[in-house]
């Protein structure tokens, strides 16, 4: 049971690579000190995830990640009666693991979720900082270390996925985007050791993709690709190939917009 | 060589009784001898001469063959000396006399654009297919007056080659056979390449790459790569590299239409070069006073600043290097000779060409090599501007002026670089010269007078199937759209209130129908949650030994609709009849059906657009919008409805395109196309019902092919003959019309239910 439950298990043990854009670090450092709920914005990729992993290891939380999906009930967050030879059994969810235990709890890509099981996080999220359990009849009092973090992707956001405003309006927010050509080769370099030179093109090539968000593509190519195809050219695979590999194919299957991004990658790389 | 007793052989041998004809028989006679290789080829010659010569058409065909055959044997293959001959003499003999000198005078253009014997046959049967299709017979025989296109299709084949394959020549020909067939005069103006039709086919069947096609994909260069966003103008050539040379304005990117690989560059990427090139321009180039320099200056200048732009450009992307590399001509060192040309274009030619190539261009020149080097060292040092530029062409003209530069006759190169532009953005005149500018000047006051705005949208223009040819005629329907006229909304209100009785019932199925946000799923082995109920009762069941029942759990499933209709309406002519047994036209009762099926849905809440179509030949396709997605049931669409009223024809494949345009733009998983019509597809100006209902048939299976499903909803009992060739299995026939408006929306519900 909740007694039986492991939290180290979710310490983040070592040091994540995260090259900061700008204050974050610092500004999410000043908002746990205070325990304030915090979303992470941002498109696909552009280190959402990392961030808050380095946050936890920086604040030496233990992270628990949920990755939220339309399927997911209150149930699969809060917890539910489970069947036993004796009769029925309680079972924590990540949040109340996470809640009793002082952890970071990290909801991704929140707003998969639908709107009526997203508001069970409001009591935690708000001065009441506990979790009513109203199957099991109890009220969960959240560790004084407990921080709920949410990362959402405005970008496809259409009308049926969004938060609403009375979920919003508990949290600050960060507002991450791709980072510049400078750091984020700096990224690629100190991510996947690729030389800088390559590594200046290979961002050069997802200027090309952003540039067509909008215009056939829903998203531009993300910094993640760009570590795919960082590491695939590492492990000596061709440039072209490998951009190719990482960057075009996932991307889309506009016959279109393929063609003009092989025709950067190849401009590119001359 | 050929003794003059042979020649009077030769001449002995050739019957002809035209004193013209023997008058330039001897020189024709030595053209020959040099061309072609062995004796049976003059024997063929001179025979199929003596041919025409009694064929009975007079001297003008003997002249033309004997003038141009041998030359036109010595590209292809000496067989076809006789084939030519006898080939006129079968135009002659078929009624088409008059086509022969034409074609005489042809076959030489021809058989330089064919180069084979093979090409020339397959021309050659060409000529007789179009000749049988367009001569106009009598009980497929007797044959007693002349194709009217038969001189007109020898006549621009040379020119048509130009531009298309052998194959491209063949679509073009048969497609005008077969579209004007029965119109003789529109025929003609076809194979004259006067109409617009026939412009149109020519264009889609050129070879090389078509600025039309690509249009999306280099906007997408252009965004992506460059950041830049302005509209591509084609304009028309006939050789992309003799014609004018692009360039922008304002007003966009002017391109030549079509661009044909070169040297191992496709088209596609000759298109990519050229917008690298002006994107480099619009980038990093200013302007230059035009007056302070001399014209010789400005050329000079332009080279240098094309060479800096195209530098910055491969900076950035160094792909560009190979291609312009692959593009740029390259003059020899002595293709212009000093002692009798001005070689001035000559010298910025081999300039332009060591400013790509600094290492290897090969040329000797002191001044080009200096220049050259001169150039590369400044851009080394990066922050170039045009000023650069203009310091450095004045400098080159000064060290290269040669006497002979002013002489009058000037070398131009034979080959541009087509990856540039005309540079006219460069220059900046103060004061009004003699120079070209004053053209646009003058032509500045006609284009600000404003054309009057039209009040309706251009048509959009979409090609129709044409199953005897299977090929699919260009932009070949125009539709145009309108919205459709308003009536009174209270029409409408009453014709629901006398369906009350069937209104009601619609709502019952629809709230079965509706999705429930939230569904419990009971008695699951896995799911989400504990069911008490169940759970404890299979507890009790365990401790009373009894198997116990696993599925204790519950989880709840989201119903979602997620579906997009549209509904098109026939309303020609015939709609206007009222059926036998009917108190009501085949319009009220669509209008009663239609409301019926509006209410439903907008009680579902599925997006449905509503409209109407009719047409009056392939020039007007009539397609009014009654009702959009995001619109609701409400008094204004009511009064549209109400206001449907009979219109003339029914040319069904270009309204399903029409239609299925807005739905592809539809997010939805579903998109529907319900067809509501009493009839077959016709129109006026085609006589062969039958391709209509291909036309149709094709439409289907296009917005099938994007993921659309069409029914139709037919109210005319003899539809089973064609119905099905459309639609497939997607149909449903009402034999009662009185119980239209209950089966419309009874039937949307089944589909969607």
């Amino acid at each position: 049971m909740s007694e039986r439950f492991d939290v180290e298990q979710y310490r983040v043990t070592e040091e994540p690579f995260y090259q900061a854009q700008d204050d974050e670090i610092e500004a999410f450092e000043t908002a746990y000190r205070a325990r304030m709920p915090v979303m992470v914005k941002g498109p696909t990729g552009c280190g959402k995830s990392r961030f808050v992993e380095y946050m936890a290891w920086k604040l030496d939380r233990p992270l628990i990640t949920v990755a939220c999906n339309e399927d997911m009930t209150a149930a699969d967050l809060v917890g539910r009666f489970l069947l036993d030879a004796d009769g029925t059994r309680w079972v924590d969810g990540p949040l109340t693991q996470a809640a009793r235990s002082g952890a970071i709890c990290y909801l991704d890509e929140v707003v998969e979720a639908r709107q009526d099981t997203t508001v069970v996080i409001h009591p935690l999220t708000d001065h009441r900082r506990n979790l009513p359990l109203d199957k099991k009849g109890e009220l969960v009092e959240a560790h004084p270390d407990f921080q709920l973090v949410i990362s959402y992707n405005p970008g496809y956001q259409s009308l049926m996925k969004d938060l609403k405003q009375s979920t919003k309006q508990r949290f600050a927010g960060f507002d991450f985007d791709y980072p510049d050509a400078r750091t984020e080769t700096e990224i690629l370099v100190g991510e996947t050791g690729l030389a800088p030179e390559t590594a200046a093109k290979l961002v050069q090539i997802a200027a090309t993709a952003r540039n067509l968000k909008g215009h056939g593509l829903s998203e531009g190519i993300s910094t993640r690709l760009l570590a795919y195809a960082a590491t695939l050219i590492g492990e000596g695979m061709a440039p072209a190939r490998a951009c190719h590999m990482a960057m075009v194919v996932p991307l889309t299957d506009d016959a279109d917009i393929r063609d003009t991004l092989d025709h950067a990658i190849d401009t590119v790389f001359g | 060589m050929h003794s003059e007793s042979s020649r009077a052989a030769y001449r002995e041998r050739f019957k002809c009784g035209f004193e013209q004809a023997r008058e330039i028989f001897d020189p024709c006679l030595n053209a020959a001898l040099e061309q072609l290789d062995t004796p049976e080829a003059i024997d063929d010659f001179l025979q199929g001469a003596s041919l025409l010569c009694m064929m009975g058409q007079g001297v003008e065909p003997v002249m033309v063959y004997l003038e141009e055959a041998p030359a036109t044997a010595a590209v292809t293959s000496e067989n076809m000396l006789e084939e030519l001959a006898n080939y006129g003499y079968r135009l002659a003999t078929n009624t088409n006399a008059g086509a022969v000198v034409p074609f005489l005078q042809s076959m030489l253009g021809i058989a330089r654009r064919l180069e084979s014997e093979d090409g020339m046959r397959a021309f050659l049967d060409l000529g007789l297919e179009v000749m049988r299709e367009t001569t106009p017979s009598i009980h497929g025989h007797h044959a007693i007056h002349p194709s009217p296109v038969l001189d007109a299709f020898f006549e621009t084949a040379p020119r048509v080659l130009a531009q298309l394959t052998l194959s491209g020549l063949a679509n073009w020909a048969r497609f005008g056979v077969r579209a004007h067939a029965g119109d003789p005069d529109a025929q003609r103006a076809y194979f004259c390449l006067e109409s617009v039709d026939s412009r149109t086919v020519l264009q889609r069947e050129r070879h090389g790459t078509l600025l039309a096609d690509n249009e999306r994909r280099l906007g997408c260069y252009l965004r992506a790569l460059w950041g830049e966003d302005r509209p591509l103008v084609p304009y028309p050539t006939l050789d992309p590299d003799t014609t004018q040379s692009p360039y922008f304005d304002d007003h966009g990117l002017r391109l030549p239409d079509v661009f044909d690989d070169r040297n191992g560059v496709p088209g596609i990427d000759r298109y990519r070069g050229l917008l690298a090139h002006m994107m480099g321009h619009l980038e990093w180039s200013g302007t230059i006073v035009a007056d302070n320099y001399s014209p010789m200056q400005r050329l000079a200048m332009a080279v240098f600043e094309d060479a800096r732009v195209e530098y910055l450009a491969m900076a950035r992307y160094p792909g560009l290097r190979r291609l312009y590399r692959a593009l740029h001509p390259r003059v020899a060192e002595d293709a212009c000779d000093p002692g009798r040309q001005s070689c001035v274009n000559h010298r910025l030619m081999m300039l332009s060409f060591a400013l790509l190539e600094p290492r290897d261009h090969g040329y000797a020149d002191p001044a080009i090599i200096e220049f050259s080097r001169r150039f590369h060292e400044r851009m080394a040092q990066g922050g170039t501007q045009t000023a650069d530029m203009v310091e450095l062409g004045v400098a080159f003209m000064a060290r290269s002026r040669r006497p002979s530069d002013a002489f009058a006759e000037v070398w131009f190169p034979s080959k541009t670089v087509a990856f540039r532009d005309d540079n006219r953005h460069l220059w900046r005149f103060i004061e009004e010269g003699d120079e070209e500018e004053l053209f646009d000047r003058e032509a500045g006051p006609a284009d600000t007078e404003a054309p009057e705005p039209d009040p309706a949208l251009p048509p959009r223009l979409y090609p129709e199937w044409d199953a005897g040819a299977r090929l699919y005629r260009p932009d070949w329907v125009s539709v145009f759209d309108s919205l459709h006229p308003a009536g009174r909304a209270e029409h409408v209100d009453r014709l629901l209130e006398k369906h009350q009785g069937l209104v009601r019932q619609i709502e019952q199925v629809v709230d079965l129908l509706k999705p429930q946000n939230r569904e419990r799923v009971r008695y699951q082995e896995e799911g989400a949650e504990l069911d008490l109920d169940v759970a404890i009762r299979s507890m009790i069941d365990q401790r009373c030994g009894a198997e116990p029942d696993p599925r204790i759990n519950m989880s709840h499933r989201h119903a979602e609709r997620d579906i997009s209709v549209s509904l098109l309406v026939d309303l020609s002519a015939s709609i206007a009849e009222r059926p036998e047994g009917a108190g009501q036209s085949i319009l009220e009762l669509s209008q009663e059906a239609v409301s019926l099926l509006a209410q439903a849905v907008e009680a579902l809440g599925d997006p449905l657009s509503i409209a109407g179509f009719d047409s009056n030949t392939r020039h007007e396709v009539r397609y009014r919008h009654i009702k959009g997605f995001d619109e609701h049931w409400g008094p204004e669409v009511k009064a549209r409805v109400a206001a449907m009223e009979a219109g003339m024809s029914t040319r069904m494949g270009a309204a399903l395109r029409h239609a299925g345009h807005f739905l592809s733009h539809r997010d939805s998983d579903k998109r529907l196309l319900l067809v509501l019509t009493d009839g077959e597809p016709h129109d006026v100006d085609v006589h062969d019902p039958q391709r209509l209902i291909a036309d149709a048939r094709e439409a289907v299976r296009e917005l099938a092919a994007g993921g659309i499903v069409t029914w139709c909803i037919n109210l005319d009992l003899h539809a089973d003959d064609y119905v099905s060739d459309i639609f497939g299995h997607q149909y449903t026939i009402v034999d009662r019309v009185q119980r239209l408006p209950e089966a419309l929306p009874r039937l949307f519900m089944q589909l969607t239910g």
